[in-house]
This record gives structure tokens, C-alpha cells and sequence, in this order.
């Protein structure tokens, strides 16, 4: 076997933490990410953790990317085994030239190495146990520890190190020092007695500019508070129960009244996602600004209001954070797998507005844009994030708001427009655009009250199963979903460099991923046009930018190529020209996956026939 | 009877309440329920109340499930907003609409498939989160609208028209309420006018989850012998522990009580419960004693009515939330929106 030299880069390689769920290393891991974003290098971390408290295996990625590739990358250049359990799994798992990180306490068989990596032992436990006599503590500042002798290893600035520790316990003096301490206790046994630094390094650099380090789920709750929130109703569920709880912590700074300290807002944890969405209803159609947070076995029980919302057009602003399914599935693994269920949910003929955003960024601007279109369109408006973009710290570009920005409370007709004797049908469509009117309860003494049913009714709100008034209504509601197209976000289209017969259509968490692996297509001599879809339904640049190529890849994180499937349907094309590229294990799509399955494709189409190969 | 248009003409001499209104400024639609259906007394009480505590007709919002008892909101009350949502989930409805504006009245209407059934767990939610709202019950034991199977509240041992015997045991939602905290508990009967108009009154006034259980028959599938929710089985079982006079303002007392008979009861608005004692020894504060109470009679077959209890200091759920005074409904940007400096500084904390 030829001796496989240890893998060198600078700023760009992946180090992989395997914890025990529960052990404390979740924060020295963020500190790590942190600290390596402080040398200006910009990280994407990940958190790759079971639906469990204490016990089971969690990983936490953190790629080191200069370059700027924010999506998961896959592969491992450093193992941090710090959990028996996974010990095998984890070792396989190095890329070959990796390295080894462990706990040399115990002495190991040479048979649990590998040959083709380098192996850093720290008697970690040895350490901890001379130093510490309090088992929690132990156990907290093994994790420092640690954390100080990859400090050594990569080359880290640990003065930067130092400075986040001491914004993290500020006030907390002991705290503080007993930090520093554990951390230089890792760094000087490892510059002592490690070869340091190893290949891989962390060099200062200035690549992370003004970009925020934010995850979608809180960047998604503060465009709710923006948007204007002012009820949120919920049941906890893995990965959404996070942005209901930013959207709490974001109100007990933002959303006090100076003077009296009372709420302006309301939250309440439902008995269950039927109650949570029920009570989105009932705010939304009493003229609130109002939402849930769930994920898919959520929007399974929502259904049956959802078609209410849709067809006694009632505001409601649903984020869905998609995790794994069907069923239960794999509540903490990510997937974009609610597609078909939300466009289409509900019983009955039924389509509902989908926000596809890429990142925290757009995660906060479609959160405050959905309650705007919630009104204005006065329906059920998805913010369709996922755990990938909802649990994971993700480098991102400020969060922007324009002072001069008013919400658009759509169509409701006032007491003194009442007055004016405006005729008010409220499902009369009295512009065009298939909206029509509505007023909220209590607004005049005699006119404008309506009674809101999910029975059919005439365009004056009376009960009627006339057929014609009943697909009357339904046209008008195609209509208004035909305006919805226009004012929902548009595609972004980035074409190649040269002309293509080939293009690609992604949207949401899979962006950094698809970016990157542009760029390795363009290295294997592949160009395509690229369209980042942004919303459901879809704007008549999604027919052309197919219409104008041969074969349009969709890149998507689900088996059944379910964006796939609703272009076909909505749009009438022919599905042969729709190659589906699929990622559906549960991890994040890497650009190595995507290069490889449509530089595969690619060629194949590109072989040379066999008639020309002879002559 | 449905398809008859209710005229408008009204005689010139109809009692006018505080505000001018008539009690024709508080109906709605004509009924399309079966002639006879208990539920169209209840929605004459819910008239009455309304006109007697002049209310303004559209500062009520009410909102239904699904189900005969669900469809009456559209019979009384036509000035105001309603809402016939989703089967079982009135209350969640409501609360939401309570959380988006305080100022308004709630009326929940549901009945006992609604509520006991698909929806049991959402009317104990709703009970126990104390939003403020009169939720009233029209309780017959059956499903009407599917056509006379048992609903949850139909007592075991009781007959359907079929004469199918039911087996399951009847959850009494009047006892759940009391256990979950509703701070304001009845039970009536539908063809019990005069018992029942003061209890929606109190109960419109009363700031908390004010419950009311009204035994409503069926005309249609459950007023016959074998049945424990009939006109004559109700009449013959009609265990009623007070009597409830509401009185509005802060005026003395004048009714002419004997001696020993009355507890007033002054809720936290000011309002006051006169309670004509029927059962000397029964105390309306007392929750306890009041399950005790229940538990006891209904052993013995029989079906206890009046306010059973009152807890005069009752908060609601806005009150657990510390929401502003001004309905959330009506806050604008201004106050909503946060801004650019704050989100300026919340970008600089997370670089």
C-alpha cells in the first residue's frame, strides 16, 4: 500500500465533532466555528443530531471554507471521536490522508486505526481528571480542552478564542477564567507534545466582511415580528419548535410597550397543530397578524383548516420547517419533502401560495413579506424553510428593512367606506383580480357583518349549493391565485458563461450547494443556465427558461421529485425534459452530489454515437 | 318555513331596551332547524340576554363548529360578524379571534358531537386557558344532521329512536368544566326560558371561560321514552339549585326577596348575580362541593341545573398573557415594527 501523505490545505477542509448527545459539547463546538469565522474565514457548521436528549450519537460539522461554499460539502479531514459508540463509523468516515482526533487516555488497538490517516491522541480524560474534581465540570471542560488543542493544531489565534469566551460570560468573572484556563490547558499540552501545526490550518484572513451568523429559524421569527406578528399559536415539533421560541425571546426585547410593559403580542402553545392553526384563523379573520411554526406530521393535521382558510379566504402564514418524512420519519434529518402536501392541502380542489427562501436572509424577508401577501391575497401563504437552513448557524448576508415600509393589510373595507354605501359582497370580485373585500367584525353597527362559513355561498356570503354560484366562486379563486403569481417573489435566472442547450432549476436550502457545483461543472467543461425558483405559483419565466432549453435538471431534497412534479402539472410540460437529480438520505445535498449526477448525465448525453466511433 | 323571507314590519309599540333597540335589532335568519328543535329556544334566550344587557349587536362575535346546534349563529344576533368554522374546533377559533381583539363579545356555540366528541379536547383547552367567553353547549345526545346516532353526552342505558341501547358512558361536560377551571358553570334546560335568559346574561357579563350546558331535545331523534334527553324526561328529572336574577348598574336591589333566600353575588365588573336559593345548603363558590353535588344527583338520575359556580375574580387569558389594552388588531407598524436602528444592532450581535 503506498504510504498516503497527510492531506495540507489552508482554510479549507472539514472537521467533524462526534459527541454524546447531551455531554456540553454543543457550545465548545459553536465556539470552534465562531472562533475560525473571527480569523475572517468564513464556516458552515451543521448539526447532524438524534431525536433524543441525552445519550445517542450527535456529529457537529464545521466546514472551513475561504472560498465561501456555505453548502454541506461532504467528507471528513478531521475527526474529533470523541464517542465510542460511532468510534468505527467515524474512522471510516476520514477522507484518506485525514486525521484522527481522539482520547488518548485509554489505550486503543492498533486494529481500531486506520494506516492512510495521521493519528493525534490527547489524553484528554488524564487531563480533565488531574484538574477537575466536580464530574460535571469534567465533562464540561473536557470539551474546552479540547477545544484548546485544535486550537494548537490548526494554528488558531487563541487571543480570538479568548475574546469570545469573554463576550460569552461577560459579568460571569469566574466563569470567564476558569474558560481560559481549560482552553490553555489543551493548547499547551498539544503544542508540547504534538507536531503543530498539522496540515491544516486556519489563516487569517478577510473573506466573512459584514455577514451575520444566524440561524433560519430565528432570522425566520424576526421577519415575523417585522411582518408585523402579532399572534403566534403553536405545538412543539422538531425542527420547528426553535423559531416559535426565537419569535418569543425576539418579542421580550422588541415588543414591550415602554410605558406599561404590557405585550403586544400574544403567544400560545396550542394542545396541538389543529388548535395552533385554529387559533391563526380565528386572529387572522378578527384582522391580526397571525402564524404558526410547524413541520410535516404538523401540516398533516392542519389540512382540514387549511381548506378552510383557503375557501373562506382567511389570512393565515404557516413557516414550515420540513424534517425527513413520511410519518414520524427522521424528525431531526432534512428534507424538502412538503411540496405536494402544502401546494395542494386540503380536501378538495385547492392551491396555496409556497415561499421558497434560500437562507436566513430571505428567511427573514419572506417571513415579514408573508403576512403582506396573507392579507393581500387573503389565504394561507407557506414559508417553506428547512431544518438545514432553520437549525444551522448559516453565514449570511445582514438582515435589511426599509424604514418606509407599510404593511399591506389588503382589502378590508372600513366603517366609513361602509358609509359611503360601497357595496360590499365579500366574495364579490369587484376589481378583476378575483380579491374581494373584507371587513372585520365589529366594524359598523348595521352594514359589512357577513357570516363566514366553509359551506358554499353566493358572492353576498349567503349559503347557496347553486352550481353555478358554486363554480362561479371557484373560478374567481382560480383568478385570484393567478394574481398571486405576480406578487409573489420572482425567479432569479444566472445564465453560463457560454450559450447552453442545458439549464437547472433548484430553490431553497439546496442555493450554496448548486453554486458550488456550477463552479465544478464549469471545471468538467459543463455550462447551464441556472433558475432559483422562490415561490409557488409559478411566474411565466419558469415555462420560458424551460421552454428555452433542451433538458432542465431539478435539483431537489426529496425522493419523489416533488417540484418536479407540480412544474409538469402546473405548467403542462412534458416531463421527458425534466431530468430529476434527487437527494433524500436526510443530509444536507452537497455540490459533490449534484456535480456528480449531472456531470454523469451530461456525458452520456454527450457520447459520441457508436456509428461515428467506426468510421 | 325556510324559504318564507322574515318581513321586515315591526309594530310601532315593541319594548325598546337602553340603546333603542327592539329585540327585531337582535335576530338573525329565519331558523331552517326542525319545528320544535330546543336549539330555536335557546337562540330566543340568546336574544333576550343580548336585548336585556343592551348590547350592541355587532360588538359579538359568534362562532360555531359544525353540526344543527353550529348553524344557529346565523339566526340571531344578523348584525353581527359569525363564524361557522371547523367541526370540533370552535373554541381554538375563537381564541385566536379573542387574542386579535379583546374589546368584542364571544359566543361560542357548540353542541355535544361538537364539543364532546371530535372536539372534547379543544373545548377543554379553551376552558382551562380562561379565555373570556360565553361557550353554550346545546346538549341532545345525538347527532342530528347524520341522523340520530349517540353522541358522547347520551347517558349509558339510554335509548335511541331505533331502540339501540347505549353502552358507553356519558362524559358530563358540565363536571369537566368545573374540573378544568372554568370560572363560570351552568347547566339549563332549553324549555326553561325564564332560568336560562338570566344564566347567558350573567355569563356574557362574567370576564373568564363562562361554560353553560343547555339540555336541548331533539325533536327530530331523541324525544322519545328510553331517552334521558327528552322534553318529558328532563322536566320529570329537573334538579334546579337557583335561580339567577342579573342585575345591571349599580341601582339597589328592589325585587322582593324573603328573608334568607338571596346571595348577591358582585362580579368584578360591577355586575350583580341575585341568586334565589331553591337548595338552601347549595353554595355556588365552592367547586368542589359543587362536583360532589353533581356527582350525587346524577347517581340518582337527576339532572342538576342553576348556576353552579361563579368565581366572582376570575381573570382571563389576557390577563396570564399581560396583553396591551388595545386590541392587538388595531396596533399598527408604529408599534409592530421594530425598525432599522434595532435591527442594526441585532446584525452587529451576531457577527
Amino acid at each position: 500500500m503506498p504510504v498516503q501523505s497527510p492531506i495540507s490545505s489552508v482554510n479549507d477542509f472539514v472537521v467533524r465533532f462526534a459527541n454524546v448527545n447531551g455531554s456540553g459539547s454543543a457550545s465548545a463546538n459553536e465556539l470552534f466555528a465562531r472562533a475560525i469565522l473571527r480569523h475572517g474565514v468564513p464556516v458552515s457548521p451543521r448539526n447532524i443530531f438524534p431525536s433524543n436528549i441525552q445519550g445517542l450519537p450527535t456529529w457537529y460539522e464545521v466546514r472551513v471554507t475561504e472560498a465561501g461554499h456555505l453548502g454541506a460539502r461532504g467528507g471528513v479531514d478531521m475527526m474529533v471521536a470523541m464517542n465510542p459508540q460511532t468510534w468505527d463509523k467515524d474512522l471510516a468516515s476520514i477522507e484518506p490522508g485525514g486525521y484522527l482526533f481522539y482520547d488518548s487516555t485509554k489505550p486503543m488497538p492498533a486494529s481500531k486505526f486506520r494506516a492512510d490517516i495521521t493519528v493525534i491522541g490527547v489524553p484528554l480524560t488524564a487531563i480533565t481528571n488531574s484538574t477537575y474534581t466536580d464530574p460535571r465540570q469534567r465533562q464540561l471542560f473536557k470539551n474546552i480542552i479540547y477545544l484548546g488543542a485544535l486550537c494548537a493544531l490548526l494554528d488558531m489565534d487563541p487571543k480570538l478564542i479568548e475574546q469570545l469566551i469573554g463576550e460569552q460570560y461577560k459579568g460571569k468573572e469566574k466563569l470567564l477564567s476558569s474558560n481560559v484556563h481549560a482552553l490553555h490547558l489543551g493548547r499547551d499540552w498539544a503544542l508540547q507534545n504534538l507536531k503543530c501545526p498539522t496540515g491544516l490550518r486556519v489563516k487569517k484572513a478577510d473573506k466573512v466582511g459584514d455577514r451575520i451568523f444566524i440561524e433560519g429559524n430565528s432570522a425566520a421569527a424576526l421577519g415575523a415580528v417585522y411582518g408585523g406578528a402579532t399572534v403566534c399559536a403553536w405545538y412543539p415539533i422538531t425542527p420547528s419548535s426553535s423559531l416559535a421560541d426565537a419569535f418569543a425571546s425576539h418579542c421580550k426585547k422588541l415588543r414591550h410597550d415602554p410605558k406599561t410593559g404590557k405585550a403586544n403580542y400574544a403567544i400560545v402553545q396550542g394542545e396541538d397543530e389543529l388548535a395552533s392553526i385554529g387559533i391563526v384563523i380565528g386572529a387572522s379573520w378578527n384582522g391580526a397578524r397571525a402564524f404558526t411554526a410547524t413541520s410535516g406530521p404538523g401540516i398533516s393535521l392542519m389540512q382540514e383548516f387549511i381548506g378552510l382558510s383557503y375557501f373562506a379566504e382567511i389570512p393565515a402564514v404557516i413557516m414550515n420547517v420540513q424534517r425527513a418524512g413520511p410519518s414520524t420519519g427522521m424528525p431531526t434529518r432534512t428534507q424538502q419533502c412538503d411540496i405536494i402536501a402544502c401546494a395542494y392541502a386540503s380536501h378538495g380542489d385547492t392551491k396555496h401560495v409556497l415561499l421558497f427562501p434560500e437562507d436566513p436572509a430571505e428567511a427573514f424577508e419572506f417571513a415579514a413579506q408573508a403576512f403582506d401577501l396573507a392579507e393581500r391575497l387573503q389565504t394561507t401563504i407557506f414559508v417553506m424553510l428547512d431544518l438545514d437552513i432553520g437549525m444551522n448557524h448559516r453565514l449570511s448576508r445582514p438582515l435589511k428593512w426599509d424604514d418606509a415600509r407599510q404593511y399591506d393589510r389588503g382589502k378590508v373595507m372600513t366603517a366609513e367606506m361602509l358609509e359611503d354605501g360601497r357595496d360590499f359582497g365579500r366574495y364579490l370580485d369587484v376589481d378583476g383580480d378575483g380579491i374581494p373585500y373584507r371587513t372585520y367584525p365589529g366594524t359598523h353597527p348595521t352594514k359589512g357583518s357577513f357570516f363566514t362559513r366553509g359551506t358554499s355561498r353566493d358572492r353576498y356570503a349567503r349559503y347557496s349549493e347553486e352550481g353555478a354560484v358554486y363554480a362561479d366562486n371557484m373560478q374567481r379563486l382560480v383568478r385570484k391565485f393567478e394574481t398571486a403569481q405576480d406578487m409573489v417573489p420572482r425567479p432569479l435566472q444566472a445564465n453560463a458563461a457560454k450559450p447552453t442547450k442545458y439549464g437547472v432549476i433548484y430553490f431553497g436550502s439546496t442555493a450554496p450547494a448548486m453554486d458550488e457545483a456550477i463552479g465544478i461543472l464549469e471545471a468538467r467543461g459543463h455550462q447551464l443556465d441556472r433558475l432559483r425558483i422562490r415561490a409557488f405559483p409559478f411566474h411565466s419565466s419558469v415555462a420560458s427558461f424551460i421552454a428555452d432549453h433542451d433538458f432542465v435538471y431539478v435539483v431537489e431534497q426529496n425522493r419523489d421529485a416533488q417540484l418536479r412534479s407540480l412544474i409538469v402539472n402546473e405548467n403542462g410540460i412534458d416531463p421527458v425534459r425534466l431530468v430529476p437529480i434527487l437527494n433524500y438520505d436526510g443530509t444536507p445535498i452537497t455540490a459533490r452530489f449534484i456535480a456528480g449526477a449531472i456531470g454523469d448525465h451530461q456525458d452520456q448525453l454527450q457520447v459520441t454515437p457508436l456509428r461515428k466511433v467506426k468510421s | 318555513m325556510t324559504y318564507i323571507a322574515k318581513p321586515k314590519f315591526q309594530h310601532p309599540g315593541l319594548p325598546r331596551n337602553d340603546l333603542g333597540f327592539t329585540h327585531r335589532d337582535y335576530e338573525g335568519k329565519v331558523s331552517t332547524l326542525c319545528a320544535g328543535c330546543g336549539h330555536d329556544s335557546i337562540t330566543a334566550s340568546i336574544i333576550e340576554a343580548c336585548f336585556e344587557l343592551s348590547i350592541e349587536p355587532h360588538r359579538v362575535a359568534k362562532i360555531s363548529g359544525i353540526g344543527c346546534s353550529s348553524k344557529t349563529p346565523d339566526y340571531f344576533l344578523g348584525n353581527s360578524h359569525g363564524f361557522n368554522s371547523v367541526h370540533g374546533r370552535m373554541p381554538s377559533v375563537l381564541t385566536g379571534a379573542n387574542l386579535a381583539n379583546r374589546d368584542l363579545i364571544y359566543l361560542g356555540v357548540s353542541g355535544d358531537g361538537d364539543s364532546a366528541s371530535i372536539g372534547f379536547g379543544q373545548f377543554a383547552h379553551s376552558i382551562r386557558r380562561g379565555v373570556n367567553m360565553t361557550y353554550i353547549v346545546e346538549n341532545n345526545g345525538v347527532y342530528g344532521l347524520t341522523k340520530g346516532q349517540f353522541s358522547a353526552t347520551a347517558d349509558r342505558g339510554s335509548k335511541s329512536k331505533k331502540g339501540v341501547m347505549n353502552n358507553d358512558n356519558a362524559i358530563d361536560l358540565v363536571a369537566i368544566a368545573l374540573q378544568l377551571g372554568a370560572s363560570f358553570v351552568a347547566r339549563s334546560f332549553s324549555g326553561d326560558k325564564t332560568q336560562l335568559v338570566p344564566l347567558i346574561a350573567a355569563a356574557i357579563q362574567h370576564k373568564g371561560a363562562a361554560f353553560i350546558d343547555v339540555v336541548s331535545p331533539c325533536v327530530a331523534f331523541n324525544n322519545h321514552a328510553g331517552s334521558t334527553k327528552s322534553f318529558d324526561y328532563v322536566r320529570e328529572h329537573n334538579d334546579a339549585v337557583n335561580r339567577l336574577d342579573v342585575i345591571t348598574g349599580r341601582e339597589p336591589i328592589t325585587v322582593d326577596y324573603a328573608p334568607g333566600t338571596v346571595q348577591v353575588v358582585e362580579q368584578h365588573d360591577g355586575t350583580r348575580l341575585a341568586l334565589r336559593k331553591i337548595d338552601a345548603d347549595y353554595d355556588p363558590h365552592d367547586r368542589v362541593a359543587a362536583m360532589t353535588f353533581l356527582q350525587k344527583h346524577a347517581a340518582k338520575g337527576q339532572i342538576v341545573t342553576g348556576l353552579l359556580y361563579v368565581d366572582p375574580e376570575a381573570e382571563d387569558l389576557h390577563a396570564h398573557l399581560d396583553t396591551v389594552d388595545t386590541p392587538l388588531n388595531q396596533l399598527g407598524e408604529d408599534v409592530l415594527c421594530p425598525g432599522t436602528s434595532a435591527l442594526d444592532k441585532i446584525n452587529a450581535s451576531l457577527r
